[in-house]
């Protein structure tokens, strides 16, 4: 079927710059994270320093691993597939880099201006407005590179792969206009252009489908590609892949209204989230069976392979998570689940598990494809996978256990009717809790050491001449 | 990687291949397929009457209040605290009554929280003193000690700067918050005599302006009744000191209004029947 004439040279500097940028905004996001998440358990870490305090320096952790890993991440999956996938050189290139330079510079600017306290105050969209607009051009700039790639592709057809791609440079888009969209009081400050209900009900718009297609879409993207390319399996069903796609873009979009249940909006609203919560497992489960099964006959991969370990482990928590979604996204857990660490755990099962774990397993896979190289050390990757996932585990767990326990303690009444604990009560109960998430914190933090660490060691190796260089099955 | 198998590029019916061979298709089939959800979930919600059942008595921010509404967001307090009561059981006795979509009608941008790692603020209004909150805010444990709360020590030490706050009146007029050219033009006369530092000179001019029954906007005229008496305003020297307005003046002024304006009658139901309609006239 392949219609390939041959392939054009490809561009791998902005990849590799995308990639080594990306794991160290992995190793800040993640120090930043255990920080604040040691300021929950131990108080005294914000120092008395307005900065650094929990409620300015939290948003610079979200921030920094969402856009910052994630973001660089994206941005260098996304380049290396679109070539390999087309066999095109990126187009553009003049603006393929303006992408990346603009968004290092939005981050940045992130970072500068969050612990002073200039903040949308909207989750996950807290930088000011010309932050957006600088992130706004580097997105543009990326749907026009990636776009015009896609156009000078050597085949008839357009891989899977980029079709989740593209479906989230354009929703993202969408949903980051329109949540953006505000008045300046000046450079640190800004009113949202909605208020009350209407705010709420476009910043969940915004905030699950952050989650929906710039960590999901993009991802399950990045999925496509590197998994059956890492186990030199094809894709286990097209069909499945096909259905899954359209339905996860239509569906995904109406769910961020679980987020409000119970609240002031109407309750059809709120009923309509719910009940699209619950049929978007089918799309989620389709999209990790596809990659499961895709390990058909090469499963051996896993026991010796860390990398491929990475891939499958993020598969199974991206099944996992997208189970425990549409449960918590249904009224009745809802009423216990919300407001408690439950979503916060949630949030990180998918995170650290799903997004972290492929990202990495990704990201090892280009290393060694782009410098031609075996890493430095084999035992360091699976290192960092067993620090990782233990990470990983301890922060979810910790979490499910808080979560419950602060949503039960809230609506406990004792044999007279009076409510049996205080809100103090329930703040106190959680301190092991937050120490054991913030342990976990630490080890993914340490495990992101080790990869910048044998990430560095590898490309020096490969300019002393010392390295591996990859089979060339591997290559293949 | 593999080729995928096709088969005939038809899926029951549907041409796959050709949308999946065409990019300028397969991207306009996406743009519009993601754009569905959103426009049925939030765009309704501007033009069904029920969606905010008009109840008496929320009147926009004053400039102190706001002021202390920008402290609130500057520090992240949303982050831990919520303003958003849900009509549970437990939520009523502890926080009090469910909140109304009216009650955040004018917040830009809407405060409403996703996590309480400490207790939601909505009706948090006069539930403790002025002395209460200073300490609070000064040193949390000293008073909750189970609290993990940043110290906000630093907020009766810093001198409010009021450089923005006429600014963020007329932008929050642009849009639906009624505040009146009048009310713009004393900003700084009401900002002194809520805080109490002008001894007591535009106490009267000030409530005249936040207690009144009629709010323009846009032309559209809200009308209080007349039997409805407007909540009093908090008029004092917030932070124990009426020699300046400080940061803590402006918090503790918001603060203390939080959840204050709707006054919920017994036996009145607030919530909207099966039919969406309130049960309320």
């Amino acid at each position: 079927m392949s219609s390939v004439a041959e392939k054009d040279e490809y561009n791998y500097d902005i990849v590799k710059f995308c990639v080594i940028v990306g794991i160290m905004m992995g190793v800040v996001g993640t120090f930043i994270g255990t920080w604040v998440a040691s300021e929950l358990a131990w108080p005294f870490l914000n120092f008395d320093v307005a900065e650094v305090s929990f409620g300015r320096l939290r948003p610079v952790h979200t921030n920094t691993v969402i856009f910052g890993f994630g973001g660089f991440l994206l941005y260098g999956a996304g380049f290396y597939m679109v070539q390999h996938a087309t066999h095109a050189r990126v187009a553009f290139e003049k603006v393929a880099w303006t992408a990346v330079f603009t968004w290092l510079i939005a981050m940045l600017c992130i970072w500068a201006t969050l612990p002073l306290g200039m903040t949308q105050s909207k989750e996950y969209h807290e930088p000011e407005w010309w932050i957006d607009l600088i992130m706004a051009v580097s997105w543009v700039c990326m749907t026009i590179s990636f776009l015009g790639t896609i156009a000078r592709r050597k085949m008839s057809h357009i891989y899977v792969g980029l079709w989740f791609f593209m479906t989230m440079l354009f929703m993202v888009t969408y949903i980051f206009v329109f949540n953006g969209l505000c008045i300046p009081v000046d450079f640190t400050f800004s009113y949202s252009a909605y208020a009350g209900i209407h705010d709420a009900m476009t910043q969940w718009w915004w905030g699950h489908n952050a989650v929906g297609f710039f960590l999901t879409a993009g991802f399950i993207g990045v999925m496509y590609y590197f998994v059956p390319k890492h186990a030199n399996r094809p894709i286990y069903s097209y069909r499945l892949s096909v259905l899954h796609f359209w339905s996860l873009t239509f569906l995904y979009v109406w769910v961020g209204a679980h987020h409000l249940h119970y609240t002031a909006i109407p309750d059809w609203t709120l009923s309509l989230g719910a009940g699209m919560s619950i049929a978007l497992i089918f799309p989620s489960w389709g999209g990790m069976i596809n990659g499961m099964m895709t390990m058909s006959g090469a499963w051996d991969k896993i026991r010796t392979d860390p990398v491929m370990r990475f891939m499958v482990v993020a598969l199974a928590f991206y099944g996992m998570s997208t189970f425990e979604g549409p449960l918590m996204g249904t009224k009745s857990v809802n009423a216990l689940s919300h407001y408690t660490d439950w979503t916060v755990g949630h949030v990180h099962s998918g995170a650290l598990g799903w997004n972290a774990m492929i990202a990495i397993g990704a990201m090892y896979h280009m290393i060694t494809r782009m410098w031609n190289t075996e890493m430095w050390s084999a035992k360091l990757v699976n290192t960092h996978f067993w620090v990782h996932l233990t990470g990983a585990i301890f922060y979810i767990t910790a979490m499910w256990g808080s979560g419950v326990l602060q949503g039960l303690m809230w609506r406990a009444f004792d044999e007279y009717g009076n409510l049996v604990y205080t809100f103090a009560d329930s703040v106190a109960a959680m301190h092991p809790f937050y120490a054991l998430r913030a342990t976990g914190g630490f080890l993914v933090f340490c495990g992101f050491c080790i990869m910048l660490y044998n990430t560095l060691k590898t490309i020096s190796a490969v300019k002393a001449g010392t390295n591996v260089t990859l089979t060339a099955e591997a290559r293949a | 990687m593999s080729e995928y198998k096709k088969e005939g590029g038809m899926i029951r019916g549907i041409p796959h291949d050709t949308i999946e061979s065409n990019l300028p298709i397969l991207a306009v089939f996406v743009a519009i397929l993601v754009a569905v959800g959103g426009i049925v979930e939030i765009v309704p919600a501007y033009h069904l009457e029920d969606s905010e059942p008009n109840v008496e008595g929320v009147r926009p921010l004053t400039p102190l209040e706001l002021e202390g509404f920008a402290i609130f967001r500057r520090e992240g307090c949303f982050l831990c605290h919520s303003q958003m009561i849900r009509p549970f059981r437990d939520e009523k006795e502890r926080f009090g009554h469910f909140s109304l979509a009216i009650e955040s009608g004018f917040d830009h941008n809407y405060a409403w929280g996703s996590k309480r790692t400490g207790p939601d603020l909505a009706r948090l209004g006069k539930k403790y003193t002025d002395a209460w909150h200073i300490q609070h805010l000064r040193h949390p444990r000293s008073v909750v000690p189970e609290s993990v709360m940043p110290n906000y020590f630093f907020l009766e030490e810093t001198k409010l700067k009021t450089n923005l706050t006429k600014k963020r009146m007329e932008v929050l007029a642009m849009m639906n918050v009624p505040y009146s050219t009048d009310d713009i033009a004393n900003w700084e006369a009401d900002l002194k005599a809520q805080a109490g530092v002008d001894d007591g000179d535009g106490e009267d001019d000030l409530r005249a302006r936040y207690e009144r029954k009629t709010w323009e906007h846009d032309g559209k005229v809200i009308q209080w009744t007349d039997s409805f008496e407007p909540t009093e305003l908090n008029v004092r020297a917030f932070d124990g000191d009426a020699s300046d307005v400080t940061e803590m003046d402006a918090l503790i002024a918001y603060l203390q209004q939080l959840g204050t304006h709707v006054h919920f009658e017994e036996g009145v139901d607030y919530y909207h029947d099966k039919f969406g309609q309130p049960y309320r006239e």
